[in-house]
């Protein structure tokens, strides 16, 4: 008997979907939790119901990706036990999200750039070999396109607004552009699942999202900061490795939880 | 002086009548429940153009699945009429019992009557 010449890949372990669902899943809950510090405290009315709106679809999504992820990681984990029983080191989302809101254009801009950032990779991963994950990606891409569709005509308010407001958004874009090679840097991990056709191919992503972003940024007579910018990028989110900001934040969400556990209302 | 004839003038005097909030303008919304019902006013938003006020309509008034199309009209677009056109325009058709088609049977089927 003859040896086959090629032998296929391995598969990817269980392991790999589990952290591509933790990454897509605690982008969308620490976001998801960041809008909703916003509750009552938006400009308008109108505005603060749109904050809390995006944050439900986010918070959504998220419980859909974190049951999967804990179904997959089997050991009886629901998605509340993942979003209130761990630790600051065992989040898997990018520091982007993960920034304390600032000023209306600094929640925006940051909104932006993961919402265009949500579309790209959404409709990769809604065609994905795995079909729960697409499934939920295909459901999550509908909410995602409202998203950006809200964002982006944010930023042509500000940039193209007064004065103000265009050196407040353009302040915002400066200061989180560092944060946005991490979206699209690929670990073994990611690198992996992209090759099983699983999960998205993020730096081959990475010109559409350049392209959707800079037209918008123009459109708001807004500058996209230098690639070659001096400031360092910053990244470690995906490997457990955040900000400060984060465990401020995981403390005020999880506190009534680990208060009360198994508590029900 | 408002001028009665003048509709546009008329407009204008009722906006004046609007406390000024401060605020933008306001856009009346109207939402359609199902294919073939008539838009129907849902309330309003404040917005500072109509893609702005599309999405504040839909995330005011339509946020829980309920509303498959929606309208978004600037307030200051609407004429009304006004309290005192009120005898005029609406007492005559109230003594008249045969202005209503109360007579009729409408047949099962019929629906969005």
């Amino acid at each position: 008997m003859t040896a086959p010449s090629v032998l296929p890949p391995p598969p990817p372990a269980p392991h790999d979907e589990l952290e591509l669902l933790l990454r897509l899943g605690d982008d969308r809950l620490v976001l998801g939790h960041r809008l909703s510090e916003w509750c009552g405290h938006a400009p308008i009315l109108e505005e603060d119901i749109a904050l809390a709106n995006v944050a439900l679809d986010l918070l959504g999504q998220a419980t859909m990706l974190l049951r999967r992820a804990g179904e997959v990681e089997g050991k009886g984990r629901d998605e509340d036990a993942l979003a209130y029983w761990r630790e600051a080191v065992e989040f898997r989302n990018c520091l982007l999200v993960e920034q304390p809101n600032g000023d209306f254009a600094f929640t925006m801009a940051r909104q932006f750039l993961f919402d265009v950032y949500a579309v790209v990779t959404l409709d990769a991963v809604s065609r994905s070999t795995n079909a729960e994950l697409a499934a939920i990606a295909a459901k999550a891409l509908k909410e995602a396109k409202y998203h950006v569709r809200h964002s982006g005509e944010w930023m042509l308010k500000l940039g193209d607004g007064t004065d103000e407001s265009h050196r407040r958004v353009q302040g915002a874009l400066d200061e989180l552009w560092r944060f946005t090679p991490e979206l699209f840097a690929a670990d073994d991990v990611a690198a992996r699942l992209a090759a099983e056709g699983i999960g998205p191919d993020l730096p081959a992503l990475r010109a559409h999202w350049h392209e959707l972003v800079h037209d918008v940024v123009e459109r708001a007579t807004l500058t996209l900061p230098h690639e070659s910018s001096h400031t360092p990028h910053l990244n470690g989110g995906r490997a457990g490795m955040h900000s400060e900001h984060l465990g401020h934040l995981l403390a005020e969400m999880q506190i009534v939880a680990r208060s009360h556990p198994g508590a029900k209302w | 002086m408002a001028d009665p004839l003048d509709p546009a003038q008329s407009v204008a005097e009722q906006a004046a009548t609007i406390p000024g909030d401060g605020q933008w303008p306001v856009w009346e919304v109207f939402t359609q429940s199902e294919e073939g019902a008539p838009h129907e006013h849902a309330g309003s938003v404040h917005a500072t153009d109509a893609e702005h006020a599309l999405q504040n309509a839909r995330d005011v008034y339509a946020r829980r699945g309920e509303v498959i199309s929606l309208w978004v009209v600037p307030s200051a677009a609407i004429t009304a009429s006004t309290r005192g056109d009120a005898g005029p325009f609406f007492d005559p058709g109230a003594d008249k019992a045969y202005r209503h088609p109360q007579f009729y049977k409408v047949p099962r089927g019929v629906r969005g009557l």
